[in-house]
């Protein structure tokens, strides 16, 4: 079973570095980001995964043909005082290495979750003081405010859609029907489970390219299914118009704000450009190019392709982990 | 009755227009006030709020630390900590800000947008 640690590892580090960064760079996520989303979960999956696996496969090693019967004697050591001698430093460091990895990541993301949740919960109980319930259903309130704004904040049967005066001012009513169905997509396709979960990845590993990619990614796929959930029953001009009027007009009151957040973004992004070419547009420009010049989405085969290698991404790791044990 | 959610509402509207501090006496005699404006049983109900309940939707807007109470008086006087349009922009700052945690918060229509992307786009708007 040593051969399934060193083939766990190599894994782990492509997962973590080279193919998070060609998938961030490749171009047909736009065309399908229902795909390009189970991708990015499954590398993010397989990635934790195969981390782990690898150090724990590689600690039992001494002790055990395979992972359920090296985890059997583990636990014999630890609950039954059993020598410990047959593991060696690099071993008990590997697998301490495990330990607090996954103590870590469920850890992050408890917090991460803590963290957003009462956020959420102070954003609310401010917006029940300060929003009016609007006309255009019950989930929906305005703010008084001059700006184009409108965002969903998610929260169960409590999740509300905002809208500000400048917004309503701003829109003629068919955008306005556009950024409202926008929005409650956000909602029904759960996407705050997908943002919390990869905040969380990003905030347990910081210096991994991989959670950074993933979450801006992430960011920009949810971005593009609801538009794609809008242009069912809005026109694709309407919906264009509406992202270029809350777009320009978002970003001139702001001054200062936007300058700083560029400026960071800027700097954050300067990294992958080294490497020529002209560098990830940002999430409202690959929009609203996607709907001036669509493309067609993925063929049948291709797209079953690559839903293919996600199953397979997620196999792998667990049927190398468990599998011998089952075996033999 | 009104639900607790619509008493520290209109508690806070009556604090965020009174702009001086008012004890729950007077935010009772007020609140009685305004809904018998409204007339019909509503103004029946207004009459019967007790001001054990004005005190209790205080203590949760304290909790919350949107009121504080002033030192050393009794009866106690309540004022809002800030103004309405400093709640509203604290809110927007929220949503337009660049904090780390945001866009797992709260999905904004569009995201920070440059400066650059924004004119593109307004040229966009003048050609369509």
């Amino acid at each position: 079973m040593f051969w399934t640690s060193y083939f766990l590892a190599v894994l782990a580090i492509v997962l973590a570095w080279p193919v998070p960064i060609l998938l961030s760079r490749a171009r047909w996520p736009a065309r399908d980001p229902f795909t390009a989303m189970v991708l990015w979960q499954a590398i993010g999956l397989a990635g934790g995964l195969s981390m782990i696996g690898a150090m724990l496969v590689y600690g039992l090693e001494p002790v055990g043909d395979n992972l359920l019967a090296g985890l059997c004697a583990l636990a014999g050591m630890v609950l039954f005082a059993a020598p410990t001698t047959a593991l060696g430093f690099w071993h008990l460091f590997a697998l301490s290495a495990a330990a607090l990895l996954t103590a870590h990541l469920v850890f992050t993301l408890l917090l991460t979750y803590y963290k957003i949740e009462r956020q959420r919960r102070r954003h609310r109980e401010l917006l029940a003081l300060l929003a009016s319930p609007s006309d255009d259903g019950p989930g929906t309130v305005v703010i008084n405010h001059d700006s184009p704004v409108a965002y969903c904040l998610p929260g169960g049967a409590r999740s509300v859609t905002v809208l500000s005066d400048g917004l309503m001012a701003a829109l003629e009513p068919a955008e306005l029907r556009a950024v409202l169905i926008h929005e409650n997509a956000h909602l029904t396709q759960r996407h705050h489970l997908l943002l919390w979960a990869f905040a969380a990845w990003r905030q347990a590993l910081p210096w991994l390219p991989t959670t950074r990619l993933a979450q801006e990614a992430v960011n920009s796929l949810i971005e593009m299914l609801a538009d794609d959930v809008a242009l069912k029953t809005e026109s694709k001009a309407t919906l264009i118009k509406a992202i270029a009027i809350v777009a320009s007009g978002s970003a001139a009151p702001q001054g200062a704000a936007v300058v700083e957040a560029a400026g960071l973004a800027g700097a954050s992004l300067q990294l992958p450009d080294g490497a020529g070419g002209a560098g990830p547009a940002s999430t409202t420009a690959t929009r609203v190019s996607r709907l001036l010049s669509p493309r067609p989405p993925l063929a049948g085969g291709l797209r079953a392709a690559v839903l293919a290698v996600c199953a397979l991404l997620l196999a792998m790791p667990t049927a190398l982990l468990i599998v011998p044990g089952l075996l033999g | 009755m009104a639900s607790l959610g619509e008493l520290e509402r209109a508690v806070m509207d009556l604090l965020w227009a009174g702009h001086e501090a008012a004890t729950a006496n007077t935010l009772r005699d007020l609140l009685a006030r305004s809904t018998a404006a409204q007339g019909g049983a509503a103004g029946h109900e207004g009459k019967d709020l007790a001001v054990t309940t004005v005190l209790t939707v205080l203590s949760r807007l304290e909790k919350k630390g949107l009121v504080e109470r002033e030192r050393g008086t009794r009866p106690h006087r309540y004022q809002a900590v800030s103004s309405r349009e400093d709640h509203t922009a604290e809110l927007m700052h929220e949503v337009l800000g660049s904090a780390p945690d945001r866009e797992a918060v709260l999905a904004r229509f569009i995201g920070s947008v440059t400066e650059s992307e924004a004119e593109t786009l307004r040229k966009l708007l003048g050609h369509s």
